[in-house]
């Protein structure tokens, strides 16, 4: 007997198998998910920004000018300078740089390793199993922030030790998921099988369970992005995150924006708005890729 | 339902114990200390007999081990001891703050409850007009939005528009004031805080709340309750809601257990003396017995919550029985 769900796999084989163009691809997913397509073209524009930081802009991100201090937004100056006379869009396009670099770093790292950790948690079992899951209890007890903000009084402030922290509360996160679903799949026989045939753990591990945790994996990369660029821009503008001169949004907003708000409110609001396109983009392309990927969420 | 509240209580114990034992060795990775922070931070010379004494004085030149073992026996006789910076005990430091980090808290999540059910169950029953987009599209904004921003953003709305319609510009008040003493004052100055912390907090309620309606209102017997003719709203009122309350009232309360890591920000933005604020100085002091007693009061919070979350649970949903 041939159930729907059967017939919906084989609809998705024909799919697959048909050579499709870029565009047909684009134009499909603009019509399946609009919101995550408008999601991924603000991650693109943002990805363009950062990497050609360098042609879009005329003015130095992080050179003092004490001529243009806190200058309104007019025809020279798009939205303003701040109280160093530095131009704000400036240092908001280089900020892409920082913010980019910082969320995919944290993103991809804490991810893998939790999809690493979370499959080998798995698939040993017993007493590695019980400890490591106790570990993870206690690093997810603290609200993110929290433990960010420990690991930066350890190592110190700066771009790679915030990527460092901000990846440890993220590897806990995703090796908890993973593990559950990759729970699962150590039951089905074909990994008994294959250590049946002498296959070593490593191998097993990267080539036969972690493909089939790509989906909660997808799932939890995605959702991580925004989060980083979330809490890089919270601890910059707490002063324990991105330093000086470097242009980072959070930063922008610490430097003394509260002071100025009512004199220079620009300088107060355009990274503001920065930090919440970017990451209303990537939790959009997010929520998309989680529809997507997740079965029990798919919409007939 | 014994052995498992049992059960449960035993689990708390080495979460604890390894957010101790986290805590103190995270905080003590790297040379320097409250001591040469204190003496030598301004930049002067400081003499290393005086830091030595320092460090003698608060026990920091003893070994790891019984740094480690001080810290957890300070748990057993009820002394948390002092903070390394101002001298006074801990419980003093954090009871000056205890009570306003309570109440933005408290206030927090009234706020971001009141906004995520209506807007919820709007959502839900109006699926795919544009009163749900709306809806929709105003709780991932709050996502989106950092809080510090909102709160930003909330300053400099209360500046310009009361230059506009008062005449002259008008902030917050700094000091805090006690609810029992002066309602309208404490009022004037949480309020804001606790909009900028709720409506962030809100968002993720709000969805929780959608899409738990969407889910009960497929249920059969809703079906049945439509058949025989019930009314909507009593359908929605009497028969989903009681079903769709359950994972909400679970994401407000895991929320709250994060909310301190909320209030870093926020107290920062308006300059509140709460524990988030207490907690960032000790940090950049470098005051570690300051930090992990904070640290562990954030955990226990969480455990706790966390814990009553399950037992409500089972006491709520009698199909949930635990073994």
């Amino acid at each position: 007997m041939v159930t729907t769900s059967e017939i919906q796999v084989e609809s998705d084989f024909e799919e697959l198998s048909e050579k499709r163009t870029w565009y047909d691809i684009a134009g499909n997913l603009i019509r399946k998910q609009p919101l995550g397509a408008a999601g991924g073209a603000i991650v693109l524009v943002m990805i363009f920004m950062a990497i050609f930081a360098d042609y879009l802009t005329v003015y130095s991100a992080v050179d003092n000018n004490l001529e243009f201090m806190l200058v309104p937004p007019d025809d020279k100056f798009l939205l303003g300078t701040d109280q160093f006379g530095r131009d704000l869009l400036t240092r908001i396009i280089y900020g892409a740089r920082t913010a980019l670099f910082v969320g995919f770093a944290a993103a991809l790292i804490g991810s893998v390793a939790g999809l690493v950790l979370g499959v080998a948690s798995a698939y040993f079992g017993g007493t590695f199993d019980l400890i490591f899951q106790r570990i993870m209890d206690v690093v997810m007890a603290f609200p993110l922030i929290i433990l960010a903000l420990a690991v930066v009084s350890t190592l110190g402030t700066g771009t790679i030790n915030v990527i460092i922290a901000i990846t440890i509360p993220f590897i806990a996160r995703c090796a908890r998921v993973v593990r559950s679903n990759a729970l699962a799949i150590r039951e089905i026989p074909y990994v008994d099988a294959a250590r049946a045939m002498g296959f070593s753990d490593s191998r097993i591990i990267l080539r036969h369970m972690v493909p089939n945790v790509m989906a909660p994996f997808l799932i939890m990369l995605t959702a991580f992005l925004g989060q980083a660029i979330l809490l890089e821009a919270s601890l910059s503008y707490l002063g324990m995150g991105v330093q000086e001169p470097t242009p980072a949004w959070g930063l922008m907003l610490q430097g003394g924006a509260e002071e100025f708000a009512e004199s220079a409110p620009w300088v107060a609001i355009w990274p503001g708005v920065a930090i919440s396109l970017a990451v209303f983009g990537f939790n959009l392309f997010g929520d998309s890729v989680r529809d997507t990927l997740d079965p029990k969420l798919r919409t007939r | 339902m014994y052995k498992y509240i049992i059960k449960r209580t035993l689990l708390v114990i080495p979460t604890l114990i390894g957010a101790a034992i986290l805590v103190f060795f995270l905080l003590r990775l790297i040379p320097g200390d409250v001591c040469e922070l204190r003496l030598a931070g301004t930049g002067l010379y400081a003499d290393p007999a005086e830091i030595l004494l320092c460090q003698q004085n608060l026990g920091l030149d003893k070994p790891l081990f019984v740094q480690f073992l001080d810290f957890l026996w300070g748990y057993v006789v009820f002394d948390l001891g002092d903070s390394m910076w101002t001298g006074f005990p801990v419980t003093h430091e954090i009871g000056l703050r205890f009570q306003l980090s309570l109440q933005v808290a408290l206030m927090a999540t009234f706020v971001a409850t009141a906004i995520a059910i209506p807007l919820g169950i709007i959502s839900a029953v109006r699926q795919n007009t544009w009163i749900d987009y709306v809806v929709r599209g105003f709780s991932i904004a709050g996502i989106a939005m950092p809080s510090f921003w909102l709160g930003i953003l909330i300053i400099l709305g209360l500046l310009i528009s009361t230059q506009a319609f008062l005449g002259e510009p008008w902030m917050p008040p700094i000091e805090y004031v006690s609810p029992w003493e002066d309602l309208g004052g404490n009022l004037a100055q949480l309020i804001w805080p606790a909009i900028a912390t709720g409506y962030r907090y809100s968002a993720v309620a709000t969805r929780m709340m959608r899409s738990a309606l969407l889910e009960v209102l497929r249920e059969d017997y809703v079906r049945t309750a439509r058949a025989k003719g019930l009314v909507e709203k009593v359908i929605i009122n009497r028969h989903a809601l009681k079903n769709a309350l359950l994972p909400v009232v679970t994401v407000i309360a895991i929320e709250f257990a994060f909310l301190m890591g909320g209030l870093v920000v926020t107290e920062q933005v308006f300059n509140l003396n709460g524990l988030g604020k207490l907690f960032v100085e000790s940090v950049q002091n470098q005051d570690f017995n300051m930090t992990q007693q904070l640290v562990m009061l954030v955990v226990l919070i969480f455990v706790i919550t966390n814990f009553a979350v399950d037992l409500f649970y089972a006491w709520l949903d009698p199909r949930i029985r635990y073994g």
